[in-house]
């Protein structure tokens, strides 16, 4: 199958991505706690600049204003039964950016995770899942995204559920999770063992990888527990600018573009292909990071403590992989039927 | 697992039963607990005795190594869902026998957030360490928070955030404390994915809880702080 993506990626060693969506439009007066994916109806003029900013910044692929545009998440805002349309909106306005640029832009229709928790500890089930992400899916495909972009995702459920919502859509994916506890998700799951799930899906993504997180050095230890898998898949590093910091009633991330620079050629001697930021990522680190990627040489693979020196220290000691996997674990006094 | 592995409850002493209970909330096993405080409950312990030297005490194993990366999120439902169980069989009696209480505590997700596992991890913690909690949800609009801090006087206030597009909203509340004065009748904690501490200080909480485990370590020690204070 091909498309726009697998296109593009036949013919470049490195894709940029883009970066923040949140920080963007905060600063184009979001107020918090409201929902981004309406404006997509109410201010498609600011969206629009959204998209427009990364592009300009160098981006190769941007992602749509529909992050949280799924049912479980608009609900919140009285508008649960308008998934698909407005996610409809936010491609059709990342089309219009995309096909009035004289070069290659992909459109990537953003899917982030319903909030929920899947049975048996939680509510949501699998074919709940199933139709949410589908209903969304349908909706961005609609408005003309190339592919769809699963992200920040923690539960190897809900991934599982995106991808075979994605097949019934019949569109193209891309899927990251979100490694922020101790170098793994919120559930535990480590970077070998995102690969592993990954390979045995019936439909799997283009590409995968990690976004969000911690900071742009334990995004890099992700990507490097990735490559250490050996997947022949392209993957993806879209990592936060720093750790966010409150200055003057604004949300501030405290990486700098020459950092976030460092990070992406970083990330792409690291062996991911499709490289971008994520929460606090602005215009000015993208250009930083598409020239940092023009004019510097590949470089060998890094180790974990060239990444340090280069990007800060890391959130944990261990990421649970490697030779860390089989970490002791507390001693039982005896098993018991259960 | 075989058979003969099989430990039977009440053949325990009371200290290895403890021990035992301890690995049962660790391994989230709910009926294992339950029949637990069934038989401590049966040997005469008092149902206070049982939830701070079994429950809280398996509780603290359990929160100590979600702090450090040992247990995740999944692990620590299924332990808190166990000892959820106990509660349910110790709380009416709790309430007859007039046991001491740690403390009391407001806790919700902000406006625009639906994400609620932190908030009932936090929740389910600190009512294993002896706290009243009042859980109002996901969604809350300032004035929810301060309608349930009116009516419930608690001794915390604990909001929630995991999206960088509403943690700021906890400024609004905190800020909108500020003017109505009520700011320090309160401590305030803070938790979720993106915070941190100098987000947490920034915004003006008392505390930023990375974790759980941290949230219930800090609240009692506001708690005794406090109350160090009411006796001086």
């Amino acid at each position: 199958m091909t498309n726009a993506l697998s296109r593009i990626l036949e013919t470049r060693d490195w894709l940029l991505a883009d970066g923040a969506t949140g920080t963007n439009l905060f600063n184009m007066g979001l107020q918090s706690g409201d929902a981004p994916e309406l404006w997509n109806e109410q201010h498609p003029d600011r969206i629009k600049k959204l998209y427009q900013m990364a592009v300009d910044a160098g981006s190769d692929l941007f992602l749509t204003n529909s992050f949280g545009g799924n049912a479980s998440r608009l609900k919140l805002h009285d508008a649960g039964d308008r998934a698909r349309e407005l996610s409809r909106m936010a491609a059709e306005i990342g089309r219009e950016v995309a096909d009035a640029c004289d070069r290659d832009v992909i459109v990537a229709g953003s899917v982030g995770p319903t909030g929920e928790i899947f049975e048996p500890m939680g509510p949501l089930t699998h074919a709940a899942a199933v139709e949410m992400f589908h209903e969304q899916a349908e909706g961005l495909k609609e408005g003309g995204a190339d592919v769809l972009w699963l992200e920040t995702i923690s539960a190897p459920e809900e991934y599982i559920a995106a991808a075979e919502a994605f097949a019934l859509a019949d569109m193209p994916w891309c899927g990251t999770m979100s490694f922020d506890t101790a170098g793994r998700t919120m559930m535990g799951v480590t970077s070998a063992q995102m690969t592993e799930m990954v390979e045995k899906l019936p439909n799997p993504p283009l590409a995968f990888g990690a976004n969000c997180g911690v900071g742009a050095a334990d995004l890099m230890r992700t990507v490097l527990g990735f490559a250490a898998q050996g997947s022949e898949r392209p993957l993806i590093a879209k990592g936060n600018a720093g750790i966010p910091k409150y200055v003057d009633g604004h949300i501030h991330y405290d990486g700098t573009p020459e950092l976030m620079a460092e990070y992406a050629v970083l990330a792409r001697d690291a062996g991911a292909t499709i490289i971008g930021g994520c929460c606090g990522t602005m215009p000015e680190h993208l250009a930083a990071m598409r020239k940092a990627l023009e004019t510097r040489e590949r470089g060998p693979r890094p180790t974990l403590d060239q990444v340090a020196e280069a990007l800060g220290g890391f959130s944990s000691a261990s990421d649970g992989t490697g030779e860390d996997a089989d970490a002791p674990k507390r001693e039982r006094r005896g098993r018991r039927r259960s | 697992m075989s058979d003969e592995d099989d430990i039977i409850l009440s053949e325990l002493d009371d200290e290895e039963l403890v021990q035992q209970m301890f690995d049962d909330l660790y391994d989230g096993l709910k009926e294992e607990i339950e029949e637990g405080v069934n038989i401590l409950l049966e040997r005469g312990w008092q149902p206070y005795d049982i939830l701070t030297k079994a429950l809280v005490g398996g509780m603290t194993i359990v929160g100590a190594d979600f702090r450090d990366g040992i247990l995740f999120v999944p692990e620590v439902l299924l332990a808190a869902n166990a000892m959820k169980g106990g509660m349910a069989i110790l709380k009416p009696l709790l309430a007859e026998t007039g046991a001491p209480r740690m403390g009391s505590m407001v806790i919700g997700t902000v406006k625009g957030d639906i994400h609620d596992i932190g908030k009932n991890l936090v929740s389910m913690m600190m009512e294993g360490a002896g706290f009243e909690v009042v859980d109002i949800g996901i969604n809350n609009p300032v004035e929810n928070y301060l309608e349930a801090l009116e009516e419930h006087k608690p001794d915390i206030l604990g909001m929630s955030a995991l999206l960088t597009t509403t943690m700021p909203y906890m400024k609004v509340v905190i800020d909108t404390m500020v003017e109505n004065g009520i700011r320090d009748d309160y401590t305030v904690l803070v938790g979720g994915a993106p915070l941190n501490e100098e987000f947490g200080k920034a915004i003006g909480a008392d505390g930023y809880c990375r974790d759980a485990a941290v949230a219930v370590e800090m609240a009692k020690e506001f708690v005794a702080r406090k109350h160090n204070q009411a006796n001086a």
